[in-house]
């Protein structure tokens, strides 16, 4: 037992310590957000104020339902445009579909500074007005790679001959996609949907080329705020956040969970 | 090579479980040893223990005279083949066979000239710059023999080796792993779950079963004179038959059915199958007992439904 | 239909949606940014169709490629740290316990997904004058005075390892857990030490998920602009803050695109190089 043991020592402090680490600033953020004291530097009792304000700032509001409408609905862009593509891709060897893959997922493999930028370019260019419209645009493009690859991932992994099995069943093509295949990549659309939602919520730097004078985004908005120091206000609201975050992180993990579940039944 | 008194016990969160519940072995120097059992019977931690890589809660582990129990894995005389070869994928397999002389240091030329040697051994002449994912099974079996016999082990450990293979590969490589122990006069400890296989290589066999040894001796003895009954039934699925209070093992071969006087037992013929070459009558004593006959062929002069006299050449007296 | 089998289908129905949308939104563009760079900047805002190598040759001048040399250097620095820090995480991740495993994920992907900005805000109020470290630090009595930490390079390097660092973890845990612990085992059975087992399988086994983890720690570390922007003041300027600061405030479209081009072919080159050892792997997948 005593040689494993110190190596595993080590192995567990260590991960420990930077777990720790991780969770500083987020830990922090929550403990300063209930701070009655203005300044923030010092603790001077629990108070919820931060909160009553919060609920009280109408442009904050605002900026809330932009960011979630911007989310959602490049979400559902990106899940439609992808997973249709993923499935008429499935089965076919073509080059150009490769280079429309590799294409596609460019989005999220160059700097997010140079997106922005080209977007403002092209935007300009074509004459379509900034605002939430731009917004939706650019976030689809960089959400489509998330659900692209996960459910082509997972069409590939998925055996074949169940669709078969379905269509000597008796079941019309269709059906056989709502029965079979539709079942079979939900897990992959709803992952790659959770993950882009949180990238699409968190997005500053293309955001701040493409939003218009009057559409503001929660991160835009919370950005600009913090340039400027911090105030308690944004630590209640980057709790609020935070408790967003965690929820959908629970949620993607139960879903993980289940696929995983399912398919050991099936084994 | 001798091993005594080892036990190990395995925590978890759902508790305890006693792996190993005091194992003495002696094993003579380049005997074919095989440790036989059932899935879960502890042969393999058993295997680890020796090879270092689990240490045991007591005992030891003695070879040549020394104690090695407290060594590293690494300065053990000993080596390994693993259930699924773990071979490394990322190097050739010259580079595989050699990586034991490559830790020694031994010059370039003599590591080259040996796995050379090793090459020509398992006959895999000109395979060497392959990677180990363009092998077949077996070749990838040759591969891992021939990496660790390369060290000149004193023992060889042997991981169920053929368990991935199928029954035509396995057949063959039993065959030359016998030849390789009988050329090289390396202890082999062979671990397999198939009787046949026991049977067929082994100078000895020690039979498994939750940790202890049931019984260890050579193959003649462990399927003939089976000392318990799990043995006999583990061993050739012998039947287990009582009789005047005392319990008997009975081999399927040895029941005769209506040849001779000693056929003094009624028994009715309940079902006939075939397999493996055998025809397998299913019939029942009198007081209702189940035995199970094997007759070659396939066709026997019996129908089911029929009552007959049944006996037995030879009978061992079990615990 | 997609589920129709084998057979030959009309599939382009299917997939014209993502050739249109990427063509549209991110082929022509980028052409476009290409066209850019080489036009000439217009009096006020804009640029005009004229020719020109002006904007390619300005990114000469010293004090811009002093930016690019920071921002690599900045990169590179990163990419180091995180390495160190995130390979060992993990490695060791991947051999937990599948609950522990489970545990941890959670443990990683709660801040992982959690907005940058929340975040940096916590670094605020851990760095500023007078917070959380410095009052820690002159507590246990380390130092006497505030440290001024904010606003710092240092404060940036930190920002920068803390938001990328995930992506280390999780590109080497997820080649590490694929890891067959057996070999090591086989490994030290031939006579291998343990940190000759692991330098001569695990390392190299692992190396492709090292390798992704340092194309996704440094390609985003090269335009990170607002954690430089948040927590560095306007101390250390990288070539992020330039491209946003020509586009918003410089109104230099032509001379943006310019810097965008180059910073692109950087990263690519970047992957490019990652592809080309990452084929040079035999038996990896």
């Amino acid at each position: 037992m005593k040689r494993g043991k110190k190596k595993g020592l080590f192995a567990t402090s260590y991960l420990t310590l930077v777990m720790i680490v991780l969770y500083v600033p987020i830990i922090l953020t929550v403990i300063y957000s209930f701070n009655a004291n203005k300044s923030g530097t010092v603790w001077s009792g629990f108070s919820l104020k931060w909160y009553e304000e919060l609920a009280g700032d109408r442009s904050l509001k605002e900026a809330l339902i932009n960011s979630l409408v911007l989310a959602l609905g490049s979400c559902f862009f990106a899940i439609l445009i992808a997973t249709s593509a993923a499935l008429g891709m499935r089965n076919r060897v073509s080059k150009l579909d490769k280079v429309m893959s590799y294409m596609s997922s460019l989005p999220i493999m160059i700097p997010e500074i140079i997106l922005g930028m080209v977007f403002l370019g092209v935007f300009s260019f074509m004459n379509i007005p900034f605002g939430m419209v731009t917004l939706m645009i650019s976030h689809t493009a960089f959400c489509i790679p998330y659900i692209f690859t996960m459910v082509q991932a997972r069409l590939e992994g998925m055996e074949r001959n169940l669709e078969e099995a379905a269509l000597d069943l008796g079941a019309k093509p269709w059906e056989v996609f709502r029965d079979v295949t539709l079942p079979a990549i939900m897990p992959a659309i709803g992952s790659g949907a959770l993950l882009s939602f949180a990238m699409s919520f968190d997005d500053v730097v293309i955001s701040i080329f493409v939003t218009g004078a009057r559409t503001n985004t929660l991160a835009v908005k919370i950005y600009t705020k913090l340039k400027t120091g911090v105030t308690p206000e944004i630590n209640a609201l980057a709790t609020v956040i935070l408790l967003i975050t965690i929820i959908m992180v629970v949620l993607s993990e139960m879903i993980k969970e289940r696929t995983k579940t399912k398919e050991g039944d099936s084994i | 090579m001798e091993l005594v008194n080892i036990t190990k016990t395995f925590h978890s969160a759902q508790g305890q479980t006693e792996v190993l519940k005091g194992i003495n072995l002696t094993i003579e120097d380049g005997e074919f040893v095989t440790l036989l059992g059932a899935s879960g019977c502890g042969k393999t931690t058993l295997l680890r223990i020796i090879a270092g890589l689990e240490e045991a809660d007591t005992g030891s582990i003695i070879l040549d005279g020394k104690d090695i129990t407290a060594l590293e894995p690494y300065k053990r005389d000993v080596n390994m083949i693993f259930q699924n070869y773990a071979l490394f994928p990322h190097m050739t397999v010259e580079e595989n066979i050699g990586y034991g002389l490559k830790l020694k240091k031994v010059p370039k030329a003599i590591q080259h000239k040996k796995v050379e040697e090793m090459l020509a051994l398992v006959q895999l002449e000109g395979y060497g710059k392959r990677y180990p994912d363009k092998l077949s099974g077996g070749q990838k079996q040759r591969v891992a023999i021939a990496r660790a016999l390369i060290n000149e082990p004193k023992v060889l450990l042997l991981d169920e080796p053929l368990g991935a293979l199928d029954l035509k590969l396995r057949r063959q490589m039993q065959l030359e792993l016998k030849r390789l122990q009988r050329k090289l006069g390396i202890t082999f400890i062979y671990i397999t779950h198939d009787q046949e296989e026991a049977i067929n290589m082994s100078d000895k066999i020690a039979v498994m079963h939750e940790g202890v040894f049931e019984q260890v001796g050579t193959p003649n003895e462990v399927y003939y004179e089976p000392k318990t009954s799990y043995v006999a039934s583990f061993v050739g699925d012998a039947n287990l038959l009582r009789i005047d209070g005392e319990l008997y093992a009975l081999r399927a071969e040895d029941i005769q059915i209506q040849e001779g006087s000693h056929c003094t037992h009624k028994a009715k013929v309940l079902e006939k199958s075939f397999a493996g070459g055998q025809l397998r009558i299913l019939l029942e004593l009198s007081d209702g007992q189940q035995v199970t006959a094997s007759r070659f062929g396939i066709d026997y002069d019996l129908k089911e439904g029929e009552v007959t006299q049944i006996g037995w050449s030879r009978a061992q007296k079990i615990k | 239909m997609a589920g129709a089998g084998r057979r030959k289908s009309n599939n382009w129905a299917l997939v014209a949606p993502l050739y249109l949308f990427t063509i549209l939104f991110v082929g022509l563009p980028l052409i476009y940014m290409v066209y850019l760079s080489f036009m000439s900047r217009a009096k006020v805002w804009g640029f005009t169709n004229d020719f020109t190598l002006q904007n390619y040759l300005q990114i000469l001048e010293p004090i811009y490629m002093s930016t690019f040399g920071t921002s690599l250097k900045l990169a590179v620095l990163t990419t180091a740290i995180v390495t160190l820090i995130g390979y060992p995480f993990g490695y060791f991740m991947a051999r937990l316990g599948a609950k522990a495993k489970r545990l941890m994920m959670i443990g990683i992907m709660i801040p992982f997904w959690t907005s940058s900005l929340v975040r940096l805000n916590g670094w605020i109020i851990v760095f500023r004058s007078n917070g959380v470290l410095d009052k820690l630090l002159m507590w246990i009595g380390l130092t006497d005075e505030p440290l001024k930490l904010l606003y710092s390079y240092p404060a940036v390097v930190f920002g920068m390892v803390y938001a990328l660092c995930p992506f280390m973890m999780l590109s080497v845990y997820s080649s590490a857990e694929k890891l067959d612990w057996r070999l090591l085992e086989a490994a030290s059975d031939l006579g291998a030490g343990r940190a000759r087992a692991f330098f001569d399988i695990a390392f190299p086994l692992t190396m492709p998920g090292l390798m992704s983890g340092i194309v996704l720690t440094f390609i985003p570390s090269m335009g990170l602009f607002f954690v430089a922007d948040i927590l560095g003041g306007s101390k250390v300027v990288l070539i992020g803050n330039v491209i946003q600061e020509q586009m918003t405030k410089g109104r230099n479209l032509p001379f943006a695109a310019a810097l965008s081009v180059v910073l692109m072919l950087m990263t690519s080159c970047m992957l490019g190089l990652y592809r080309k050892i990452c084929g040079n792997w035999k038996g990896l997948d």
